[in-house]
């Protein structure tokens, strides 16, 4: 690895060292790729419980009477019935038709939202929401102070089947009462923290927001509790199969975000900043799942044919450890994007059928 | 890490053992290790001519694609066919069970390193 610049550190940096955790830079951040394996940690996601540092995550805060105001005009997914208390999947469209970032929404308290954003976005998202702040389209300032949080949480999914049956006995609230998407303060293991039944892996499980200070107590109990630690690289494929975009991968500031199968957070019936941009665009492509039946991994990149013609590129692809075959996502033109049919994925030179599935692949 | 010294060594993490006029290519502990579970191997086909230096086989775990270059040129004798079922041999075995394929000497690449000077190469990139 070169190292240019200066590498981020989350607070449990000395915790993925002394665990002999395999680093690799992601998104500016020094971060744990996988600890014994990728495979065995993906596994141990599905089938009990693995925990995921995911401090390098940007937190906004958004308080002031206007805080739900405001989000309804910076994202494209309604805030108008989320309760206090529950959370959910948002984006942040820029003016041309494309995505700054997509990100998650916390409503904590009356006039008090948390956003968490992409790592690698902090920085642009922050500058971005605050230049919509002072907005000439708004008819007049709005009473919202905004403030960039990430380096005061830490933040850590607890993923898996067994996860609320291992942290329950150390949490004050009853974790079997908590549905997913909801967002609580919370003991855990004697300390406050904010728990969420957020994450993005597809499985049941919990987000803990808790402090840099905290973390590294929070990170030696889960793993005295067998929890296993997971780096990104499964939290990679596990985030694939259950069909979850990336940043980066599946959206950008020019890709079409109505082309993906998370369109469904964009709400149409409410207006948000570049809605007019998003609404003018034709839609030319499709994200759809490619399943392989054989041999042949695809991977970010390679191109997809029809009848030897090019129609599109991978966006994400890989071996699925759950499914043991190749899946992927790709942008392929809308006319091919036909469930059920087969496309071609041009691996070193030769051609592998691919099924056309859903880009979800993993059936609950 | 485990670095035979019985072998010589690319510093593109390949190895190469030379018995006669047979040599056995496989990759190395470092190489499996920087990889992550081998999920995927691509061999050569018996009979084709393969040239030092150039990519022969592929090598995919989970996250990535690696080519494998030939430390020598030659015919290929023998490629280890087991590992298409049994790729994590690749992994747990580098150096025997997870050997990819043999091939009739004619010529060795001239970058071939002992495994000392392999030791240094792969020190400088863990």
């Amino acid at each position: 690895m070169t190292a240019h610049t200066e590498l981020k550190r989350t607070p449990l940096y000395e915790k993925h060292r002394s665990s002999k955790a395999r680093m690799v830079e992601f998104g500016g951040w020094d971060m744990p790729v996988q600890y014994q394996g990728l495979i065995a940690e993906h596994l141990a996601v599905r089938q009990a419980v693995g925990v995921f540092d995911v401090s390098h995550m940007g937190q906004f805060i958004f308080t002031g009477p206007d805080a739900l105001t405001f989000l309804q005009f910076a994202t494209s997914n309604s805030l108008a019935k989320l309760p206090i208390g529950r959370a959910q999947y948002n984006m942040l469209p820029n003016s041309s038709g494309g995505l700054v970032d997509d990100i998650y929404i916390y409503h904590l308290e009356s006039e008090k939202y948390l956003m968490v954003v992409n790592a690698s976005n902090i920085d642009k998202d922050f500058t971005h929401l605050k230049n919509l702040l002072i907005s000439k389209e708004l008819p007049e300032p709005f009473k919202v102070a905004l403030e960039n949080k990430s380096d005061d949480y830490a933040l850590l999914a607890v993923q898996g089947p067994h996860t609320r049956a291992v942290l329950d006995p150390f949490c004050s609230v009853d974790l079997n009462a908590v549905k997913k998407n909801d967002v609580l303060p919370a003991t855990l293991f004697d300390l406050e923290v904010l728990l969420a039944c957020t994450g993005y892996t597809g499985e049941d499980g919990f987000e803990i927001f808790c402090t840099p200070e905290q973390a590294p107590i929070i990170w030696d109990h889960l793993l005295e509790q067998n929890i296993t630690p997971c780096g990104l690289g499964s939290r990679d494929t596990l985030r694939l199969e259950a069909g979850f975009p990336l940043y980066g991968h599946e959206f950008s500031e020019t890709l079409n975000p109505l082309e993906t199968h998370m369109a469904w957070a964009i709400k149409m019936h409410k207006s948000f900043f570049g809605k007019e941009a998003l609404v003018s665009l034709e839609i030319k492509h499709k994200l759809i799942g490619l399943k392989l039946g054989g041999k042949g991994i695809p991977r970010e990149g390679y191109e997809v044919y029809c009848g030897g013609k090019k129609v599109g590129y991978i966006s994400s692809g890989t071996m699925s450890p759950s499914l043991k075959c190749g899946i992927a996502m790709a942008f392929v033109e809308k006319d091919v994007a036909i469930l059920g049919s087969s496309l071609q994925i041009k691996i070193r030179e030769q051609m592998f059928d691919a099924r056309v599935v859903e880009p979800v692949f993993l059936e609950k | 890490m485990n670095i035979p010294t019985d072998l010589q060594y690319l510093s593109s993490h390949e190895w190469l053992r030379l018995e006669g006029d047979t040599a056995t290519v496989g990759i190395t502990d470092f190489a499996q290790d920087q990889l992550g579970d081998v999920v995927y191997v691509e061999l050569p086909t018996v009979g084709q001519m393969v040239v030092a230096g150039n990519t022969v086989a592929v090598v995919e775990s989970v996250k990535t694609a690696s080519d494998i270059y030939s430390p020598v040129t030659g015919k290929v004798l023998e490629v280890n066919s087991s590992l298409t079922d049994n790729t994590e041999w690749v992994n747990e075995s580098p150096f025997d069970k997870g050997w990819l394929f043999k091939v009739a000497v004619e010529d060795l690449s001239s970058e071939l390193m002992d495994a000392d000077e392999y030791q240094k190469v792969a020190e400088a990139e863990a």
